[in-house]
């Protein structure tokens, strides 16, 4: 791993380097930037049959996963390995361990599936390639020599973790992880910068000729909402990948220890998840707003045009990410003795996240033939058309994330019996925060939504998060108050839980992984037939924008791809473990 | 094993149902495939027939109707004759127009000219329309295109249609020549297309109006070619005038054009 992990980095580094400095002394001693190349089909190597597009694709979004997995493992890991050295528990330390071992197989092939990458675009799209590789020269050389401090980093990271222990050792370590995790993160900032520009170009004129300005270009419009949403999704996607490969091996587990081992393992990456998971929704409107605001052509073809009917798709999927996350933590309150007093709630909370969920599902404009546009009556449904719009998605997707925050809170507090003497009160207040909460974030959907005119229908967005930001944070702060010095109602029965609940993380891991495949999609589709929008034209074959069946057939092809090599990077680790005395095979040595 | 193939049956069928569902739970939209240019004989077109040239560039090519519709996008454009007296007197007013129509083209190849109250880019205090310049970006219309347009625009709104239909259609042709034309591989036929020999002389063949390219390749390298192929005003030669050679043939010339050319100009030796 730890060889072919090294021949990778310099077999990237061996391709890019000679590439770009020959780049940038052609364009040092030319001193002028080629306005963006004008393109024709016959442009476009055609390569042993391959279809340039699919294989790039596959090939971006399988190299998506992985770097998204292991950009993420290392931030939690360092979080839970700062969380073990305050508690002094070291289950917390090998936990840790245990999750930066399945990162680093993953790790390789991350750096593999980034040279296929590199290799497929500059062979299938070698004028594209050139043109940003023009623009982007500094980027991809600093971009380069980050991935040999990251590699480094991780390496010391992982193989001495059990070196680096104690005092002053621990605290090396914890720098390592600081560095791994400051490379990594700057490595995702370089890379979102690229495909940013292709989407909202910055720093060149109306031509595509470069003004010689490398942070304009990188400091493009939709650069920072781009990494303010991955930064989060990506963690999100690591713990659900966590929670998948602790779940894998609750099921093979050999006796009560491990499973209890396990469970609490998949309940950490689990937690993990949901925490990313909340905000996620709000980051990803801000894109899409963002979007909206750079180009109202681009806003109004990812919201309203021909990818109207992958929302409903997305819907589907995060449906199944907030269901999935909260049966897991339902099915998790039996570990508790004391969670019967919770129980009775969990129907109407599933009632509402499914209520919510039909609401965020229920299209509005639709591309509709005339035989349905009449048996409809009009262009929206005459009852659930209202539901279509997108204050009553806002709302909807409000109530579920606080709704989910309740089922958590219902878990944590399922085997603590409060000792403090306002407990009542505390409750009192709780219940109140979330009843004004709720009919807040109602009452800012409805008016904003029916009651003012197009204009401001989406102005209740920020006031209704804010209330959703407001009710979490001040009824988990509460709680923790109500619940200091509290009473266990039992020691909790870590692997009491039922086989099913693994069977929702498994859920969850692969919804996450389809999802990020389709909205990957949508955010490259959106340039429609352009490579660089509005300055540099695809005019290969493949420049029309494929149908959301055909979309969904690739990224399942590339979904199967990237599950059958996470199986294998869960295999590896748990090889690695494995050893076999062969009786009579070896030369008995003389004492 | 058995744990593992159900697993591995569970994540299959979960793939299988988000597929299944995009392919047959919803309906399977065909996007328009890119643009192409038309070719327009304006010559022989009727007002009529530019009007609904107009209508369904105004429908189609143009996107406008992303926008311009009842969901409040932007401003319904149906009364503008009536308004428009008052619109130019405003103060907001930036323009220069005096009319329908030159309003109408100003406000499509300049859009912040004047905002409508309401319908500006969010933070520019209706300084600044969301409205991009269809001459130029994605939606590129052709001169002539543009006069369809408005030509349309002015007969939707009741007025009298004053725009001339374009008898030059030059800049259009021009445009669906380099659009459809495919890459030329052989230098001398790319020397020929871009008139190369009407200046430079090459063996003993050509014009004295530029250098001689004879032996270019022996004194000038490949970057300092690509430049005087880019910007050739950048480097004048010694006993030559400025501004004697086309600046656009990184425009009118494909990439692979260019690296055509250039390899036979080094190899001049």
């Amino acid at each position: 791993m730890n060889r072919s992990g090294l021949i990778i980095c310099l077999a990237i580094a061996a391709v890019v380097f000679p590439g770009l400095t020959a780049l940038a002394q052609e364009v040092a001693v030319a001193g002028a930037y080629a306005p963006a190349p004008k393109l024709t089909t016959a442009d476009y190597p055609t390569i042993a049959g391959v279809n340039s597009r699919i294989a790039v694709w596959i090939f971006a979004q399988l190299h998506l996963w992985f770097a998204a997995f292991v950009l993420a493992v290392p931030i939690f890991v360092f979080i839970i390995e700062v969380i073990g050295m305050r508690t002094r528990d070291k289950r917390y330390d090998d936990m840790a361990y245990e999750f930066i071992k399945v990162a680093i197989t993953a790790y390789s092939l991350t750096a593999i599936l980034g040279g296929m990458l590199l290799f497929s675009l500059i062979l299938f799209y070698p004028h594209l390639f050139n043109y940003l590789a023009t623009i982007f020269t500094e980027s991809m050389f600093y971009y380069a020599v980050l991935f040999f401090v990251e590699s480094a980093a991780l390496y010391i990271y992982y193989y001495g973790w059990h070196w680096l222990q104690g005092g002053f050792k621990k605290w090396v370590h914890l720098t390592l992880g600081l560095i791994l995790n400051a490379a990594g993160t700057t490595l995702m900032l370089l890379a979102n910068a690229w495909l940013t520009f292709m989407m909202s170009p910055a720093g060149v004129d109306g031509a595509g000729v470069f003004s010689g300005d490398a942070w304009a270009a990188i400091h493009n419009f939709l650069w920072n909402p781009i990494n303010i949403h991955r930064f989060v999704a990506n963690i999100a996607y690591g713990g659900s990948i966590v929670g998948a490969y602790a779940a894998f091996k609750f099921l093979t587990a050999n006796g009560p220890s491990e499973r209890a081992h396990y469970d609490w393992m998949g309940y950490n990456a689990n937690f993990i998840a949901i925490c990313a998971l909340l905000p996620l929704p709000f980051a990803g409107y801000y894109l899409a707003a963002e979007i909206y605001t750079y180009s109202q052509q681009l806003g109004i073809t990812l919201m309203g045009g021909i990818f109207a009917w992958l929302f409903i798709i997305q819907a589907v999927l995060i449906g199944t990410l907030f269901l999935s996350a909260n049966y897991y933590l339902w099915c998790g309150m039996g570990r508790s003795d004391g969670a019967k007093r919770y129980t009775k709630y969990i129907k109407y909370i599933a009632v509402v996240l499914v209520g919510a969920f039909l609401v965020w599902f229920t299209p509005h404009t639709l591309v509709l033939t005339n035989e349905e546009l009449k048996a409809l009556g009009g262009p929206h449904h005459k009852i659930l058309g209202p539901l279509g719009i997108m204050p009553a998605k806002n709302t909807a997707v409000n109530v579920m994330i606080l709704f989910t925050a309740l089922s958590f809170m219902f878990y944590r507090r399922a085997n603590k019996i409060a000792t403090v003497g306002w407990v009542n009160a505390g409750n009192a207040i709780q219940v109140a925060l979330f009843t004004a909460g709720i009919a807040n974030i109602l009452f800012l959907g409805i008016y904003h939504g029916y009651f003012t005119n197009t204009v401001y229908k989406v102005a209740a967005s920020i006031p209704q998060v804010l209330t959703t930001v407001i009710v979490i944070v001040g009824s988990i702060t509460l709680d923790s108050f109500i619940y200091r010095g509290s009473r266990e109602v039992a020691p909790l029965h870590w692997g009491r839980i039922p086989a099913r609940a693994q069977y929702a993380l498994f859920l969850l891991a692969v919804s996450f992984t389809w999802l990020m495949g389709l909205m990957g999609y949508i955010r490259s589709g959106i340039r429609q037939h352009w490579h660089v929008v509005d300055i540099m034209r695809d005019a290969s074959a493949d420049a029309f924008t494929p149908t959301l069946g055909y979309a969904a057939n690739v990224v399942s092809v590339a979904a199967i791809l990237f599950m059958a090599m996470v199986i294998f990077v869960f295999w590896i680790a748990q090889v690695s473990g494995n050893k076999t005395l062969p009786a009579g095979y070896w030369k008995e040595q003389p004492p | 094993m058995r744990q593992f193939l159900t697993v591995v049956a569970f994540t299959l069928l979960t793939i299988g149902f988000f597929a299944a569902y995009s392919n047959y739970g919803i309906p399977q939209i065909e996007p328009a495939p890119p643009p192409k240019e038309e070719k327009l004989d304006l010559a022989a077109m009727s007002p009529e027939q530019f009007i609904a040239l107009g209508e369904r560039i105004f429908n189609g090519k143009g996107t406008c109707t992303l926008c311009h519709n009842e969901l409040g996008r932007a401003p319904m454009l149906g009364n503008l004759a009536d308004i428009l007296p008052e619109r130019l007197k405003d103060p907001r007013y930036k323009g220069a127009a005096e009319d329908l129509e030159a309003y109408l083209i100003e406000s499509l190849i300049e859009p912040s000219a004047f905002v409508v109250a309401g319908f500006g880019k969010k933070g520019s205090n209706d300084a600044e329309s969301p409205m991009p310049n269809v001459a130029g970006g994605s939606i590129g219309l052709a001169e002539a295109e543009v006069a369809a347009v408005v030509a349309y625009l002015q007969d939707s709104s009741g007025a009298e249609v004053t725009v001339e239909i374009p008898t030059d259609a030059d800049a259009v042709e021009a445009e669906e020549e380099a659009e459809e034309r495919e890459a030329i591989t052989e230098p001398d036929l790319l020397m020929a297309k871009f008139t190369c020999p009407a200046c430079h002389k090459i063996n003993g063949q050509g014009g004295d109006v530029g250098p001689e390219l004879s032996k270019i390749g022996a004194s000038r390298d490949r970057a300092y070619l690509r430049r005087a192929l880019l910007d050739p005003n950048g480097d004048i030669a010694e006993g030559f005038e400025a501004d004697m050679m086309p600046d656009d043939l990184g425009e009118q010339m494909f990439v692979t054009e260019l690296e055509v050319l250039l390899d036979f100009l080094t190899a001049l030796k």
